[in-house]
């Protein structure tokens, strides 16, 4: 059981990231990643709602959807869910953990069409995880998220200081070294247990 | 026909639940907050500049909303933003004292003279950490526009090796003042006629060392003020704002001609936006 949650979490982590093997989450990936504390921020907020949205989906899955056979309507109803989960927790944060709250600031509502969240909850389906594993599942993608996203703003702030030619000041640099991120990435697949 | 009304009204129930519980959070988790505070937030320019002193524009908001800050805490917003916001408070804002920053050096790459050739990373911050910079005179811009990065309000440019504040665009934020590793932008009185584009500390001898420009601290403009508003301290002229009139008696007995005017700043920096935007940016072609 250990093993197998291991497992999944080191997947979901490094072999098959994210952004970097999946390309979810790319919007913010790209947007958030000036600043490693902004970075960082996101990252927390997206492991936040993303281990919370794995288990109520999975609830809602097997509890509400495959006893009336809707299987077919799980997007609208996970998006759905996720939406209304955001606003919950922002409601919750902001009174009962207002620190927090501040600190996640604009993310935590921006998490609402964060299709990485999304994803997650339709492959811990696909999948066929059960409660834990769902939940596990979860937190290690958006820790891979997180990882993926700091280490990038990293790159970029490092970036800032470079005089690149004209035709590739801004978002075409940027993404040519998530590209190369990504590549060196991919030095993980092929690992088997 | 049975999977369809199962599907919505399954889809009904489930929205339904969730938006009650929705309904009900917001009824158990309010917090309460101040009305005026968004309409603060309305009133004010919204570049988050934290000229205030606070982290941006919501926080000033805040804070003035508990009396912690003055309506007229946001010298970006001004006069206006001041009064939109004395009106939401139910209070009359005070006399504004409006700034604006100017940077205080006149030593173009021609008049100044150079240490060495900088050809790093394009930024006075980096450029300041080799020997204080490219340029001999300790106290000189050094024209890689750090500030023109940080201004928020793009009123900054860079001519010539010295920035250049557009005062048409600055707010008086303040920003630039404290990022410019040199400290040579100071904030002044917005009104202010002249001020001194010079700030060695050197003598007479050895400013003219650095630069053709530089106040060499010969007292003529000190003379020439029957106000008493400009006095030489530590080899540089000053002027004190509350006693200038704007006489012009200074400018004109001035040998080096760095007693600045407006017009005369205006004139002598035409801008071109197109030369300018190269140049802050530094291409490096």
């Amino acid at each position: 059981m250990i093993k197998d949650l291991a497992l999944i979490m080191f997947t979901a982590v490094l072999l098959e990231n994210f952004i970097f093997y999946r390309f979810y989450g790319c919007c913010p990936f790209l947007g958030v990643s000036e600043k490693p504390d902004t970075a960082l921020g996101m990252g927390f907020a997206v492991m936040f709602v993303m281990t919370l949205a794995s288990a109520v989906t999975y609830g809602v899955y097997y509890l509400l959807l495959v006893p009336f056979h809707l299987e077919y309507l799980q997007t609208i109803a996970f998006i759905l869910i996720i939406a209304s989960l955001v606003q919950f927790i922002e409601m919750f944060m902001k009174k009962f953990i207002p620190a927090l709250y501040s600190a996640l600031g604009i993310y935590l509502p921006l998490i609402t069409t964060n299709c990485a969240v999304m994803g997650a909850c339709l492959l811990n389906i696909q999948s066929g995880y059960g409660f834990i594993e769902s939940v596990v599942f979860g937190f290690s993608a958006a820790l891979g998220f997180t990882m993926a996203i700091v280490i990038f703003a990293g790159v970029r702030a490092r970036m800032a200081f470079c005089e690149p030619p004209k035709a590739f000041r801004g978002m075409p640099l940027v993404l040519v070294a998530a590209g190369l991120l990504a590549l060196a990435f991919s030095g993980f697949s092929g690992i088997s247990f | 026909m049975n999977q369809i009304v199962l599907a919505v009204v399954s889809f009904a129930v489930l929205g339904g639940v969730l938006g009650l519980l929705l309904a009900i959070a917001s009824k158990i988790f309010h917090v309460k907050t101040d009305e005026r505070v968004p309409a603060i937030i309305e009133a004010l320019p919204g570049a988050n500049c934290g000229g205030c002193g606070y982290a941006g524009c919501a926080a000033l908001a805040e804070a003035i909303v508990k009396g912690e800050a003055k309506v007229t805490a946001c010298s970006a917003g001004g006069a206006e933003a001041a009064a939109k916001i004395g009106e939401i408070m139910g209070e009359t804002p005070g006399k504004m004292n409006r700034v604006r920053a100017q940077v205080m050096c006149s030593g173009t790459t021609e008049c100044a003279k150079h240490k060495y050739v900088y050809e790093g990373v394009h930024d006075c911050i980096a450029a300041s950490k080799l020997d204080g910079g490219d340029k001999t005179c300790p106290n000189g811009c050094l024209g890689l526009g750090t500030c023109v990065t940080i201004c928020p309000f793009g009123a900054i440019s860079v001519r010539d090796g010295v920035a250049y504040v557009d005062y048409h665009k600055c707010t008086g934020c303040g920003r630039c003042a404290t990022a410019c590793p040199k400290h040579i932008i100071k904030m002044i009185p917005f009104d202010a006629k002249h001020w001194v584009g010079c700030m060695s500390v050197d003598n007479g001898k050895t400013t003219r060392g650095y630069c053709d420009v530089g106040c060499i601290s010969c007292k003529r403009c000190e003379k020439a003020c029957a106000f008493g508003a400009i006095t030489v301290n530590d080899f540089v002229a000053s002027i004190q704002y509350d006693k200038c009139t704007g006489c012009d008696a200074c400018a004109e007995a001035c040998p080096r001609k760095i007693i600045w005017t407006d017009e005369r700043q205006v004139k002598a920096v035409t801008i071109e936006k197109e030369h300018l935007t190269e140049d802050a940016r530094g291409t490096g072609e």
